[in-house]
């Protein structure tokens, strides 16, 4: 591989990571505090997408206009998912709320599919947005930079509502013991409610700047980065919003330079994520900065 | 309780040849589409009771259904093509000359078929059953996406993306309700045996049913794998109703259905999840209008709306899980006890004696 080509990648690694780590929060803030894997988190980023997209096109919006709008609905969609199907199974079997997720998921899929057509649509990609730049040999979008930037802000201001305010450090009691905290007067309901929001804005970014990036909007389009992102925040350690980002840029990563160094290979590409995701599974159950939980009887 | 016995006996033996003849009457009577839905209702039979006994009997929630179809499938086809035929569709890569000249008759196929997905099953099981509740839930999603890409990649076996065509076809209900039957039959065994006592323990409470001596990871590994070996056979009369397969047939979605099945029969109800497969896959096909143009009364027409059958499922789904978790059947079972109890209170009633 050429110094050009090797530079490219590691371009496209610090991208697909950046993107991998947005979604992977929303993720892991659910599995924390809830014990839940939130099929609906990917169908997010398309809903997300799709509101965008209609807003440009349809309506006429300039982009950053209907990429607010597109942020504000997909946050409340993901605050009122969490309340009509997950609040009133909360002391359900864990099943039963997965199930329920899975539903939540394949009725948004599906409903995108009845609503927008299968066919997947052109997102536009606004001027002001994305440019080339040249810099000696390569030329990239302004987006590889635009991208790893938009993330590490919204990563930090994340950890700093976690680490600093009142809800952060609730949320983090929320997670810890349940019940208990619900005794010492936290309102466990908002917690869980702000943590939908919290994720669900993410998500509704993250699948903004997907859509930028592979400029394609589908309604099936957030099954797998939404897949992946779950095994970035399981290979982190889930609950853990620092492993969230580990496991993203580790991910995007190890995806990027498998095809890179070997496109033989490429075909394995969607494979690749769930063998990781079963070798960490295996061998270190918690992740990299996770804990190990042994279950109490 | 022995004239009960005696009773219960003969009347299993009259059910079963009352569903013979029904059968019999089917297969002379209705029209070979109609013929085709029940056969496709055998198929989610089947597949809903393999589920069932994985998810709603032993409390392992897998979602690796379509992996194991999906192996089932393609080893029956495989083996029941004509060479002839097999030349002609493999032209991206000659197929592997091994395969190339076989060809076994359709039961050893579907044996086979559940034979190869068992041990899939088993190879999957051994390292996934360590995980549990969501965990496993990822991961067997993970091995059924990764046996689906390994299948779209092995071209010089499975023809990669184009798929098989040309399967033999198979139109007799006997085959497919055959082989529903004795999965009702075996399962119903297993069930009342003394795995189906400890899979049931697991399911209630691990380290309980541990504490009594049950080897966890044991049962857990011959449910899982009995589930995949009927997964297999299902997969192989899949592939024998419409006679071509390819590897995105078994995505994500098929599992989603038949998960429907089984959570809208009850979670831990054979008769619920025999029940709910023939009616969800005869809903499947009436519910077809609502995905065509609808024209209202000549003045209001809506055109055809593609996925809003899986709209209206997915919302059943989540009714059922939000409202009425057991189901149908929740954990009952349908049975002769309380068949001849109800005509005994029927009876008893009309005597006017006091109940």
């Amino acid at each position: 591989m050429s110094m050009d080509s090797f530079l490219q990648n590691i371009a496209n690694s610090i991208t697909l990571g950046s993107l991998y780590a947005l979604i992977a929060i929303g993720y892991t803030m659910v599995y924390g505090i809830i014990r839940l894997i939130n099929f609906a988190h990917a169908d997010l980023l398309m809903v997300a997408a799709y509101v965008a997209f209609y807003g440009i096109f349809i309506f006429a919006l300039p982009w950053w206009v209907a990429f607010a709008i597109a942020v504000v609905l997909t946050t409340l969609l993901g605050v009122g998912i969490e309340k009509v199907a997950y609040r009133p199974l909360r002391n359900a079997p864990r099943i039963s709320v997965l199930i329920s997720a899975i539903g939540v998921s394949f009725l948004l899929e599906n409903i995108g599919i009845v609503a927008l057509g299968a066919r997947p649509k052109p997102f536009p990609r606004p001027e002001d947005l994305v440019w080339n730049i040249h810099a000696g040999n390569i030329s990239f979008l302004s987006l590889t930079i635009i991208i790893p930037i938009v993330t590490g802000l919204l990563l930090l201001a994340v950890t700093f509502m976690v680490k600093k305010t009142k809800i952060g450090i609730a949320m983090r009691a929320v997670s810890r013991d349940f019940e208990t905290s619900s005794l010492m007067a936290v309102d466990v309901n908002k917690v869980v409610g702000t943590t939908f929001a919290v994720g669900s804005a993410l998500a509704a970014v993250g699948g903004l700047l997907w859509s930028l990036q592979y400029p394609q909007v589908d309604p099936l389009m957030g099954v797998f980065p939404g897949l992946k992102c779950f095994i970035a925040a399981v290979m982190g350690g889930i609950g853990s919003i620092p492993g969230a980002m580990l496991g993203g840029f580790l991910l995007g990563t190890m995806e990027v330079m498998l095809v890179g160094f070997m496109p033989g290979l490429s075909g394995y590409r969607d494979a690749f994520a769930f063998i990781i995701l079963i070798l960490i599974l295996l061998f270190k159950p918690g992740g990299i900065l996770g804990e190990n939980v042994v279950e109490k009887v | 309780m022995d004239k009960r016995k005696g009773m219960k006996t003969i009347l299993t033996i009259a059910l079963l040849a009352g569903t013979g003849l029904l059968l019999f009457g089917v297969q002379n009577n209705l029209d070979s589409f109609q013929i085709r839905i029940l056969n496709l209702a055998a198929i989610y039979t089947i597949l809903g009771l393999s589920m069932n006994l994985v998810i709603g009997f032993t409390g392992m929630f897998s979602l690796g259904h379509s992996g194991f179809m999906c192996v089932g499938a393609y080893t029956a086809a495989i083996l029941t093509m004509s060479p002839a035929s097999k030349e002609l569709i493999y032209y991206m890569e000659p197929i592997n000359p091994i395969l190339a000249q076989i060809q076994w008759p359709v039961f050893p196929a579907i044996l086979a078929a559940g034979l190869v997905a068992a041990i899939f099953g088993l190879l999957v099981g051994i390292p996934a059953l360590r995980l549990r509740d969501d965990y496993l839930a990822i991961a067997t999603l993970g091995f059924a996406e990764i046996i689906r890409i390994v299948v779209t990649n092995t071209i010089s076996i499975t023809n990669g993306s184009l798929g098989l065509k040309n399967i033999p076809s198979i139109r007799s209900i006997w085959v497919y309700w055959g082989c529903a039957i004795i999965t009702i039959i075996i399962l119903k065994r297993i069930i009342n045996s003394s795995w189906g006592y400890a899979f049931k323990a697991i399911r209630d409470n691990e380290i309980a049913a541990e504490a009594m001596g049950i080897s966890i990871f044991k049962h857990k590994l011959l449910s899982f794998t009995i589930g995949a070996f009927f997964a297999g056979v299902a997969g192989a009369l899949m592939g024998f109703i419409i006679t071509s397969i390819d590897p995105t047939m078994f995505r994500f979605l098929f599992t989603f259905q038949i998960l429907l099945i089984v959570v809208l029969g009850g979670m831990g109800s054979l008769t619920g999840t025999v029940i709910s497969a023939i009616v969800i896959t005869i809903m499947m096909e009436v519910l077809r209008f609502v995905e065509g143009p609808i024209n209202l009364l000549g003045i209001i027409s809506i055109p055809g709306l593609p996925g809003m059958r899986m709209v209206i499922f997915s919302l059943g789904l989540l009714m059922v899980i939000l409202f009425y978790r057991q189901g149908l059947m929740g954990t009952r079972e349908f049975n002769w006890d309380w068949l001849l109890k109800w005509f005994g209170r029927s009876k008893s009633v009309e005597r006017g004696d006091s109940i």
